[in-house]
């Protein structure tokens, strides 16, 4: 099976957790569907969310926590 | 020529205050060294400054909010002054307090000074002691959820939650009722003691159709004196967007007794540096009260710099480095008015979307009574990790209406091809009647957002032909 690429559609810093002292939204393995956040990404003091646009499980999130990415980069990676 | 202290200054920020306080410290003949992060490189302020150093990577926590690194450049580059702007460590008592154990100094008053007036709550108490008035609220701090119900009910419905260390609006809830401040008084709470690792909070009276006016100051530790209001009403999720000087609604013996409560307040903590106290001001009962004081330079200090034909930034680096104030309340004239508007990277025709994007063509406004405070330049990509903040287009004429027309042809003037900014919503406010008749209050400009959304987009629209 093919992996589907999530990308972000805008730079910015990536978060993988709703707040800091919170859990991740999802783990690599986790089974997502389309729709559901994934992540966030902070573009000048606003918060967007990243939605998966396809179902899958998490096969990789090539971005760490807390780095910066660019529109278009991939974010998360699904079987 | 004004002697100082200072030889070389490091600037602990980034943006258009880095590039207007490069200029204030090459107007006195001092050295400048900025500091930056990776995605900040290329910024105006970096090509400006004689020197400049890496501090880190682009995220805030890790550059332009590490007082290791920034402390490691002063050393490196022999500053022996650092200028923190506004934001970041602006505030931050524990940062001045290392700037000056670091043998450096400080643009701006001491730790304990920040401290002091950065808890909201102690600040507030200062204020009474200096006889300065308050709005109606918790006498300090509360922890007890009872207790707070109890003084809610007491104050009157509606009441704002506040974080005694929050700032900038942030961590601020009404409640109407006490069904609703049962609800979000311990969210607050808890919010605060996330965000700031203080869980305290305290309760104001909300004042419905109130003004925000500020009083500029300046001290030297010993004497005070005051720059005239600047009204600051037009706000957006509690983010001023417009700022004026002076005042249309106050009368003389309204200005006479805020600027007097002002310079009291002031006096009293033994104010060192640029300061601004602000109130919120009720028209109908002519009353005004303390809400907070900033102990930095703001972004809207320009509107008052035009009024009174004074540089505050090179006065706070003078002061800094030991001069007494030369300036004394007699000599200083206000003349004219003077209106600010605030351009950020956002579509204002699509719910203030961030756009970092790359400036294209530029024609920036400039002529008789135009300032234009900016940190842009063809070419300029702008980074998405930090605020949207571009630059401020500050116009100075005789009176109020004449300084609209001239706003309107500054606006007119600008064109920042490339991303989405600010200026349709000044073009389409410079048309509503209660604007030009400064009718307004702090909850003015959200709901004639949403009921002028159209008139924005024409105006985004017209710009982008």
């Amino acid at each position: 099976m093919s992996k589907h690429e999530v990308k972000s559609p805008i730079p910015g810093t990536f978060y993988r957790k709703p707040a800091p002292d919170q859990a991740a939204y999802r783990e690599v393995g986790d089974t997502v569907t389309k729709g559901e956040t994934i992540g966030l990404v902070e573009v000048m003091k606003t918060f967007h969310e990243v939605k998966a646009d396809a179902d899958g499980t998490i096969a990789d999130f090539p971005v760490s926590d807390g780095e910066p990415v660019m529109a278009g980069q991939v974010i998360a990676e699904l079987n | 020529m004004k002697k100082t202290g200072i030889q070389k200054l490091l600037i602990a920020n980034r943006g258009e205050i880095a590039v207007r306080i490069i200029r204030a410290a090459r107007d006195l003949g001092i050295a400048t060294v900025v500091v930056h992060s990776d995605a900040d490189t290329e910024s105006r302020a970096v090509q400006m400054a004689d020197e400049t150093v890496n501090i880190g990577p682009p995220m805030a926590a890790k550059s332009y909010l590490s007082i290791d690194a920034i402390l490691t450049a002063a050393k490196e580059t022999g500053a022996d002054a650092i200028h923190p702007g506004y934001g970041f460590l602006a505030e931050n008592a524990g940062f001045a307090d290392a700037v000056a154990a670091a043998g450096l100094v400080f643009v701006g008053p001491d730790g304990n000074t920040i401290r002091l007036m950065g808890d909201k709550a102690a600040a507030r108490a200062e204020a009474e002691k200096a006889n300065v008035p308050t709005v109606p609220g918790s006498d300090g701090v509360i922890k007890d959820m009872d207790a707070a119900a109890e003084i809610a009910e007491e104050i009157g419905f509606p009441v704002m939650i506040k974080a005694a260390a929050g700032g900038g609006g942030r961590g601020i809830r009404v409640a109407h009722d006490a069904a609703e401040f049962r609800e979000l008084a311990p969210q607050a709470s808890s919010e605060a003691a996330a965000t700031f690792g203080d869980g305290g909070i305290y309760i104001e009276k909300v004042i419905e159709r109130a003004r925000h006016i500020e009083v500029q100051i300046l001290g030297d530790g010993e004497n005070v004196v005051h720059f005239f209001e600047r009204e600051c009403s037009l706000q957006r999720r509690r983010q001023k967007v417009w700022e004026e000087a002076p005042s249309v609604a106050l009368n003389d013996r309204v200005r006479d007794e805020l600027y007097r409560s002002a310079v009291a307040l002031a006096k009293a903590v033994h104010y060192k540096g640029a300061g601004t106290i602000e109130y919120l001001y009720d028209d109908e009962t002519e009353s005004f009260y303390f809400i907070e004081m900033n102990t930095r330079i703001q972004v809207e200090h320009p509107v008052t710099e035009m009024i009174c034909g004074f540089d505050l930034v090179a006065e706070m680096i003078l002061i800094a480095g030991g001069t007494k104030m030369g300036v004394t309340q007699q000599t200083i004239r206000r003349t004219g008015h003077s209106i600010e508007v605030r351009l950020n990277a956002e579509d204002p025709a699509n719910n203030f979307m961030p756009f970092p994007g790359i400036v294209g063509n530029l024609l920036t406004p400039d002529g008789p009574g135009v300032r234009f405070d900016h940190m842009l330049y063809p070419g300029y990509a702008v980074p998405p990790f930090y605020d949207s903040l571009l630059g401020k287009l500050i116009v100075w004429a005789e009176d109020r209406d004449r300084a609209l027309l001239r706003l309107k042809r500054a606006l007119d003037e600008l064109q920042i091809e490339g991303l989405p900014t600010t200026a349709p919503l000044f073009q389409a406010l410079l048309e509503s009647e209660e604007l030009q008749q400064s009718a307004v209050h702090t909850r003015w400009l959200e709901p004639w957002l949403e009921n002028n959304l159209d008139l924005i987009k024409q105006k985004g629209a017209q710009t982008h032909e």
